[in-house]
């Protein structure tokens, strides 16, 4: 028997670091923000509100486990114990199975909040496009959510979706955006359904369409499709994307060429926003009980 | 807060709105839901708040379309048991 090893398009760089500025040991509150998701589990730890180190993981078949696998990688190096950490919350599809977490909070309020962290207090729309669905919130000047939508009831305009589409055509997940930006746009695929957007995209590639062409097809479906959320929601300006979809410039620049916005280049990993909400969540818990 | 529950699909729009600056948590609306698709708990999306609001159940979240079939106007009611026993009118819905 002959076996091959085939390269994995659709695997995303997981990645850690830690802040050389800061030493915990000088820190008053600990906290930490663990975002078990769909698709990746971030763990971010922040001293008195400062992002001091984090992990970005993909998310295994066990859900405890990925919360146990980040939290170990993001304070490998640091020597700061996880007792030591005052407030962690869990956040995130998996976030009632986060085992050293003192709550769960739900991933639309962490998001809010982290976006608001990320991109500063004029951020009023936050679209996240995470792993398996995708959420456009309202948010005020604190980060606070004022009004939600949701979809999660199918994975189309999802990085899931993405990660299909990078291994149909073989293309790496971190070129998928890049190579989507063709001269001329196409009539985009189906919006509806990833399994309908795939079975057409093989008939494209059939009928000669180039692999780029393809995937512009479908950058154009998923932006499409957040776009008709966050109309219903309303759009109001700052407006800003986290999730892993937010680093493919593909879909970015069309959802912001459809809906005529700009959003602000992420100077944090947006795929982090849900675990930094959920830290910064923790210190505020923190400082409540001390009051 | 506008907490929309529901989805968007090929046959058309299902999201519940409850309005969380009006709800009251009195629960009204979960005693007229003949499916059980309403319950009182504290505000998810405040977790600093300890304020009690109504909000769609998780089960029901992804099936709307389904679950609140039995109340749409082919039965001949005029608008939704939990929209009509609301008295701070905090429910909406998008069909």
């Amino acid at each position: 028997m002959v076996e091959s090893e085939k390269t994995e398009y659709w695997r995303w760089t997981e990645s850690r670091w830690t802040n050389p500025d800061l030493d915990w040991r000088n820190g008053d509150i600990i906290s930490a923000g663990v975002d078990v998701g769909s698709v990746s589990t971030q763990s971010v730890v922040m001293i008195d509100g400062q992002i001091y180190c984090y992990a970005n993981m993909r998310t295994g078949s066990d859900s405890p486990d990925s919360a146990n696998r980040s939290m170990k990688w993001a304070l490998e190096g640091t020597e700061l114990p996880l007792d030591k950490i005052e407030y962690t919350v869990g956040t995130g599809y998996g976030r009632v199975n986060v085992p050293f977490a003192q709550r769960a909070i739900t991933e639309i309020a962490c998001h809010a909040r982290g976006a608001n962290y990320m991109y500063g207090p004029t951020i009023r729309t936050v679209l996240d496009m995470g792993g398996q669905d995708c959420k456009a919130i309202r948010c005020d000047e604190r980060g606070k959510v004022t009004a939600f939508l949701m979809n999660d009831k199918c994975a189309a305009g999802t990085g899931r979706g993405m990660e299909v589409f990078a291994d149909l055509l073989q293309v790496h997940i971190n070129d998928v955006g890049k190579m989507s930006l063709v001269d001329e746009e196409p009539e985009p695929v189906s919006s509806t359904c990833v399994v309908f957007a795939k079975s057409e995209a093989v008939a494209l590639l059939r009928k000669g369409w180039s692999k780029e062409m393809v995937l512009a097809a479908y950058c154009g479906a998923m932006a499409h499709r957040v776009v008709t959320l966050l109309e219903r929601l309303g759009v109001e300006n700052d407006f800003a994307i986290t999730g892993g979809i937010a680093k493919n410039i593909g879909v970015v620049s069309r959802i912001e060429k459809e809906l005529k916005i700009t959003a602000p280049e992420p100077s944090i990993d947006p795929q982090l926003a849900g675990a930094i909400g959920g830290a910064l969540f923790g210190k505020a818990l923190v400082e409540k009980s001390r009051k | 807060m506008k907490a929309n529950y529901g989805y968007k699909d090929g046959s058309g729009e299902y999201y519940i709105t409850i309005d969380t600056e009006l709800c009251n948590g009195c629960a009204k609306c979960v005693e007229a839901c003949p499916e059980k698709v309403l319950e009182v708990s504290e505000n998810e999306l405040d977790p600093l708040v300890e304020d009690l609001v109504a909000r769609v159940t998780e089960e029901h979240r992804k099936k709307i379309k389904y679950s609140c079939a039995p109340c749409k106007p082919v039965t001949g009611r005029i608008e939704l048991l939990c929209v009509q026993i609301c008295d701070p009118g905090a429910l909406s819905h998008s069909w």
